[in-house]
C-alpha cells in the first residue's frame, strides 16, 4: 500500500516538476531569449560594395557598443547581397521577409533597389529602414508608417546649396547632372531654393546616366559664362567631372558647387583638381561634436579604417531601431508602440542630433564643406534642422 | 550660340563621330563581309579601354600601352576567329546571336576577375595634356585634336586598303562570292581571319584611344555597341563609307542635341535614325 502511494506520489511530483519547468520557460522564451532578426540587404559586390560594407560596419558597431544587444535584445543577422540590381530586388527582399522572417529590413544604397524594397515593404507591412538611398519618393508618395530613412532625401543637400549660392551673390547659374531621378531631384531641390532667393537658373544641362563624356557641356558652360555652376555627380563620374572641369580651365573662372556626393569618397582620385570646392551634405570632416569624436575613435579601432558618411548612416539605422526595441522591451509584436517610439526618437548621431519628420525622413543640419587636402572640412551650417517637404506623402 | 562655340562644338562632334566610326567600321566589316552578327563587338571596345588602363599602370606610358594593346587584341581577335567564329559562317543568325551574347557575359566576367568592377581614369600623356586657346573664354584640349587626327589617318588607310590594294580586292570579292574566290586558289579562310582580327583591333584601339577622355567603367562596351548598331543601320549594312558618314551624322546629332535640347540628350541619335530610315529604309549607302 505504502509502496503504491510512493509510486503515485513520485508520479505526481515528477509531473509537477516537469510542468513547473515547462510552464515558466515558455514566456521566458518569447520575451528575453528570442533574438531580434535583422535583415541586411546591401551591396557587397560591385561599384557600391564599399558603401554596403561601411553601412554594415556602422550598424554592427552600434550593436557592439550595446554589449552585443540592440535596445536590450540580442541580434541575429541575415545578409543578402543586393548587387545594386533593381531587377533582383523584390526577390531578395521577399527572401528575407518570408523565408528568414526578419523583424526589420535594412537597405539599401541604390535608389532603384530601395524603391523596389519600399514597394515590397508596403505590401507586406514589414518594417523597413533605408540607410542611404535618397530617392525623394521613399519618404514622399511611397511613405508609410512602417518605412523609415536615416540618411537624406535628394532634395535636402541640394536645397541647402541653393541658399548658399544665393547668399554668395551668384545670379545666373547653369546646372548639370545625369538625367535620372536622383540627379533631377537634386537639380529641382537646388532650383527651388535658389530661385526663391532671387537667383536664376539660365540653363539645365543633362547627360544620360552613367555617361561621362563631358566635353560638349563644358564647352557650352564656357560659352554661356554663368556666375557659377551647380552639379550632381557621384563616384567615378564625379572624379572625372571635377578633373575635366579643372582641365578645361573653368575652375578659376566659373566657381563650381555641388551636393556633397561630388567630393565624398572621391578626393583621393580627384587630387589637386578638387581643392577648394564647396559642397553641402549632412556630414563633414572636422565637426566639433563630442559624439562624432567618440564614434570616429571607436570605428577606427574596431575596423582599422576611418568612417565615412555611410558608416554614420549605418550606425544611426541601428540607433533608430534600438530606440523602438527599447520601448517595447524587445517584443517586436507590439508594432504600433515600436513604430511610435521610433517616430519620436531623437537620434544622437555623429552628424549631430536629429529627429524624424512626419514622413520618417531625418530633420537634420546640412553642412557647407570645403575641400582642403584630402578632407571635406566643415565651413558652416548651410541649413539648420532642414526637413524634407515630403510632397505626395499621405500619412 | 556664337561662332566660336559653334566651331568648338563642331570639333567635339567630329571627334566623337570619328571615334564611333573606328568602332563601327570593325562591326560593319565583320557583319558586311563575313555575315556575322557580332554582339560582342562592344566588348572588344571595353577590352581595349581596360587594356589601356592596365597597361598604362604597368608601363607608365599610354603610347607603349597602346602598342602592346594593339598586338594583344589582334592576337585575341585571330584566336577568337580560329576557335569560335570560323564555325559560325554557315550557321544561322540565331546561333551567332547566342554565341556572341555569351561572349559579352564572358568578357564582363573576365574583366571583373582581372581588374575588378571599379571605374578608372587614364592619365593623358604629358606631351598632349595642354589646351589650345581658341577664343577668350574657350580652350580646346590637345588630346582631343590628336584623337581626331589619328582617326582620320586610320579612315584613309582603311579606304586605301579596301579600294586600292590586292588584299582589299580579295576581301571585296570574298564578300560577294566566297566559293568563286576560293576556286581561284586564294586562301579565303586566312583572309577572313585577318579581317576579323582587324575588326577586333579597330574596336579595341578605339577603346584605348578613348580611355583618357571617357574613363573606363564596367558595361561601357554595351553602351557603345548600341550606338554602333545605329551607325551601321543608318550607314547601310556592310558599307564602310556609309559607316563614316553615319558616324559623323550621329556625332553632330548627339553633340548639338546635348547642348540645344539637353532634356532629350539621349534621344536625338534615335530620332536621327528614325528620320533616315523613313527616307532610306536600307540606310544611306548599301554594301561596300
Amino acid at each position: 500500500m505504502s509502496h503504491e502511494v510512493n509510486r503515485r506520489q513520485f508520479l505526481i511530483s515528477s509531473a509537477a516538476v516537469a510542468a513547473g519547468l515547462a510552464l515558466p520557460s515558455a514566456p521566458l522564451f518569447a520575451q528575453g531569449a528570442r533574438k531580434v532578426r535583422v535583415g541586411l540587404m546591401l551591396p557587397y559586390t560591385g561599384t557600391y560594395a564599399a558603401l554596403g560594407n561601411a553601412i554594415t560596419n556602422g550598424f554592427k558597431l552600434a550593436v557592439e557598443q550595446g554589449g552585443g544587444k540592440l535596445g536590450g535584445s540580442e541580434v541575429e543577422y541575415f545578409t543578402v547581397d543586393d548587387e545594386s540590381d533593381p531587377a533582383k530586388a523584390p526577390e531578395n527582399a521577399n527572401k528575407l521577409i518570408k523565408r528568414d522572417n526578419v523583424d526589420v529590413l535594412v537597405g539599401t544604397v541604390h535608389s532603384g533597389v530601395a524603391l523596389a524594397m519600399t514597394r515590397v515593404a508596403r505590401e507586406t507591412k514589414s518594417l523597413l529602414i533605408v540607410p542611404n538611398a535618397g530617392a525623394d519618393e521613399i519618404t514622399g508618395p511611397l511613405c508609410a508608417p512602417n518605412i523609415f530613412r536615416t540618411s537624406f532625401s535628394a532634395w535636402q543637400p541640394a536645397y541647402a546649396m541653393g541658399n548658399v549660392m544665393a547668399e554668395r551673390k551668384h545670379k545666373n547659374v547653369v546646372t548639370l547632372s545625369w538625367k535620372y531621378s536622383f540627379g533631377e531631384q537634386s537639380v529641382a531641390g537646388f532650383k527651388e531654393a535658389f530661385e526663391k532667393a532671387g537667383g536664376k537658373v539660365v540653363k539645365e544641362l543633362y547627360l544620360p546616366f552613367p555617361n561621362v563624356e563631358f566635353q560638349p557641356y563644358l564647352t557650352e558652360i564656357a560659352a554661356l559664362k554663368p556666375d557659377a555652376v551647380f552639379v550632381f555627380f557621384a563616384g567615378g563620374g564625379a572624379v572625372k567631372f571635377v578633373k575635366d572641369y579643372a582641365a578645361a580651365g573653368l575652375k578659376s573662372t566659373i566657381p563650381l558647387y555641388g551636393s556633397g556626393f561630388l567630393t565624398d569618397g572621391t578626393l583621393e582620385a580627384q587630387g589637386e583638381a578638387a581643392e577648394g570646392l564647396l559642397t553641402t551634405l549632412h556630414y563633414a570632416d572636422g565637426l566639433d561634436i563630442p559624439k562624432d569624436k567618440e564614434f570616429r575613435a571607436a570605428y577606427a579601432s574596431a575596423f582599422k579604417m576611418q568612417p565615412d558618411v555611410y558608416a554614420v548612416q549605418g550606425y544611426d539605422t541601428a540607433q533608430l531601431f534600438a530606440a523602438g526595441l527599447a520601448a517595447v522591451k524587445g517584443d517586436v509584436g507590439k508594432r504600433d508602440e515600436l513604430i511610435k517610439a521610433m517616430e519620436s526618437a531623437t537620434i544622437d548621431s555623429p552628424r549631430g542630433k536629429f529627429t524624424l519628420s512626419k514622413a520618417h525622413n531625418p530633420v537634420q543640419d546640412i553642412y557647407l564643406r570645403k575641400v582642403e587636402g584630402k578632407e571635406n572640412k566643415v565651413v558652416s551650417v548651410a541649413a539648420k534642422a532642414l526637413a524634407d517637404p515630403a510632397r505626395g506623402c499621405r500619412m | 550660340m556664337d561662332l566660336t562655340t559653334f566651331l568648338i562644338q563642331l570639333l567635339n562632334a567630329l571627334q566623337y563621330g570619328l571615334l564611333l566610326f573606328l568602332v563601327a567600321s570593325g562591326l560593319t566589316l565583320i557583319f558586311g563581309i563575313m555575315g556575322i552578327i557580332n554582339l560582342a563587338h562592344g566588348s572588344f571596345y571595353m577590352m581595349g579601354a581596360y587594356m589601356a588602363f592596365a597597361l598604362t599602370s604597368a608601363t607608365g606610358n599610354l603610347f607603349v600601352a597602346i602598342l602592346l594593346g594593339i598586338v594583344l587584341s589582334a592576337l585575341i581577335g585571330f584566336l577568337l576567329e580560329w576557335g569560335l567564329f570560323s564555325r559560325l559562317y554557315k550557321r544561322d543568325h540565331l546561333d551567332q546571336v547566342l554565341l556572341t551574347y555569351g561572349l559579352i557575359l564572358m568578357f564582363e566576367e573576365i574583366r571583373s576577375m582581372i581588374v575588378g568592377d571599379d571605374v578608372h581614369g587614364v592619365r593623358i600623356p604629358e606631351m598632349l595634356s595642354a589646351s589650345v586657346q581658341l577664343s577668350e573664354t574657350l580652350s580646346y584640349p590637345v588630346y582631343r585634336l590628336f584623337m581626331s587626327a589619328v582617326c582620320i589617318v586610320l579612315a584613309v588607310l582603311m579606304y586605301w586598303l579596301i579600294r586600292h590594294t590586292r588584299l582589299g580586292m580579295m576581301i571585296r570579292a570574298g564578300s560577294s562570292n566566297r566559293e568563286m574566290v576560293q576556286s581561284l586558289g586564294i586562301n579565303i579562310d586566312l583572309i577572313y581571319r585577318l579581317v576579323f582580327a582587324l575588326g577586333v583591333t579597330l574596336a579595341a584601339f578605339a577603346g584605348m584611344l578613348a580611355a583618357p577622355v571617357s574613363s573606363v567603367y564596367p558595361g561601357m562596351g554595351n553602351q557603345v555597341l548600341i550606338i554602333c548598331f545605329v551607325v551601321v543601320v543608318i550607314g547601310g549594312v556592310g558599307s564602310v563609307w556609309g559607316a563614316l558618314v553615319a558616324a559623323l551624322l550621329i556625332g553632330l546629332a548627339d553633340t548639338f542635341g546635348k547642348v540645344i535640347i539637353p532634356d532629350f540628350a539621349g534621344l536625338t541619335v534615335y530620332l536621327l535614325m528614325a528620320v533616315v530610315l523613313l527616307w532610306r529604309p536600307e540606310g544611306i549607302f548599301r554594301r561596300i
